[in-house]
């Protein structure tokens, strides 16, 4: 690891000031189950390390239809918080999906968004939801929706001076869930991730759907024609293969040295098929 | 920088350059060796230790980082003199091989059982999927682990 220079702020106005001060020389570290792999292999060289762990960002709350997720949330947090099980519980499915338990006891939800692997749980379900992301800096405050903040290959709306404090996800209500991935080996990022969010009306027909996947491009994306091509309908085995056809043609996958984009786009058309009926399963037991 | 916390029951105050990780720490400034170096990413598990009572890598720990944390390695374990009795289940189960990957294969098992007491042959399986043992001697270890959650005497 090079040498930096380590600070610990004890508040969000000393860290912005930091922040402020060193600009592109400076990381964040929070969980550090990202940044420090690429300190070790000297992928990142900061002059100053900013250790955000001592700021109060660290509690979920829910109130007024959303849950929120401080920066500093642990993935365990998530797999076993009461509040995300009852209002979203989506969170925990993939939060349990992340890395191995060691990662998931100190890996974060803002260091999670913050990296911005396009085949990362997190990031993939923030877009899917419409989450959305308080971001401050020493200038002052913004909101950001999720499909915003990610603007490529770990690459996100933030500026260096700026940091996540806080995530605001909708509740899901009584709607079905499930998070499918394929990976070679337990705890590696996935190859491809697919979400479905799906709810029904009193008639048993599709209300609401929302359909993400991850893995297939430079960040994950939300799949609105085929949530088109699924909502007024039964959601019968034929509608969801249908829809799983639709996904498969939205995307635009590219080959690298894990998997061919052939190979990727059929993934991405079995596990979304397997998720949607997981959903469909929830949302039936609900109703 | 100076860093204060407890390493298996004891207070320890170390001198640490904060690019230093946990890892180095415990290894090349106070001689913990039955911490390993497997893959510098956290991938491995080989050096695993308890951060405040959950398994974490400490190789994506930086030094600085374990001020006020409560840390066991697998010597905090023992019993007096005595194994522990998930250490005697991997001696009687054959549950060691090579050896570099059983500390962190007990610490995750305790912290996951402690959690979980009444686990199941497939919740223990997955609970050690972070840890990986290259003699593959992976269906021991799972007996071991099973055995000494079901409490069975003498280590199963």
């Amino acid at each position: 690891m090079h040498p930096f220079e380590y600070e610990a702020p004890a508040t969000l106005h000393d860290a912005l000031a930091l922040l402020a001060e060193h600009r592109d020389e400076a990381k964040v570290l929070a969980g550090g189950q990202s940044l420090v792999p690429l300190l070790n292999y000297r992928l990142a060289k900061p002059r100053v390390v900013v250790d955000i762990n001592d700021l109060p960002f660290a509690a979920i709350r829910v109130d007024d239809g959303h849950v929120s997720l401080g920066a500093l949330v642990r993935h365990h947090h998530l797999e076993e918080s009461a509040d995300v099980a009852s209002h979203c519980p989506v969170l925990k499915e993939a939060a349990a999906l992340i890395g191995n338990v060691r990662v998931r006891a100190l890996g974060t939800v803002g260091g999670s968004l913050a990296h911005a692997d396009p085949a990362a749980e997190l990031p993939l379900v923030m877009v899917a939801l419409d989450a959305r992301l308080d971001v401050r800096s020493a200038r002052g405050q913004r909101t950001l929706a999720a499909r915003e903040f990610f603007t490529g290959y770990l690459s996100t709306a933030l500026a260096p001076d700026e940091v996540i404090v806080d995530v605001r996800v909708p509740v899901i209500g009584d709607a079905g869930h499930a998070l499918e991935e394929f990976a070679r080996r337990a705890g590696d990022f996935a190859l491809v991730a697919a979400l479905a969010v799906v709810s029904l009306d009193a008639r048993g027909r599709v209300a609401t759907a929302r359909l993400g996947v991850g893995g297939v491009g430079p960040t994950p994306v939300r799949l609105p024609a085929a949530e088109d091509a699924l909502v007024g309908h039964e959601p019968s085995d034929e509608r969801l293969t249908r829809v799983a056809a639709v996904v498969a043609d939205a995307l635009d996958p590219q080959a690298d040295a894990f998997a061919s984009a052939a190979y990727r786009r059929h993934l991405a058309r079995v596990l979304i098929r397997r998720a949607l009926t997981r959903a469909v399963a929830r949302a039936l037991e609900v109703a | 920088m100076i860093v204060s916390f407890v390493l298996n029951g004891r207070a320890r105050e170390v001198d640490v350059l904060p690019s230093e990780t946990f890892l180095e720490v415990l290894r090349d400034r106070l001689g913990i060796f039955d911490v390993k170096e497997g893959c510098d990413e956290g991938v491995c598990g080989a050096c695993t230790v308890l951060f405040d009572g959950r398994p974490a890598s400490s190789c994506l720990v930086l030094a600085p980082a374990v001020r006020g944390r409560r840390i066991t390695t697998v010597r905090g374990l023992a019993r007096g003199a005595g194994l522990h009795p998930l250490q005697e289940a991997f001696v009687k189960h054959g549950a060691v091989q090579c050896g570099f990957c059983t500390p962190g294969m007990l610490l995750t098992a305790l912290a996951f059982l402690e959690r979980h007491p009444a686990a199941t042959r497939a919740e223990i399986r997955t609970a050690l999927e972070g840890n990986l043992c290259r003699c593959t001697g992976y269906a021991k270890i799972v007996d071991a682990v099973e055995a000494y959650a079901r409490g069975d005497t003498n280590g199963g």
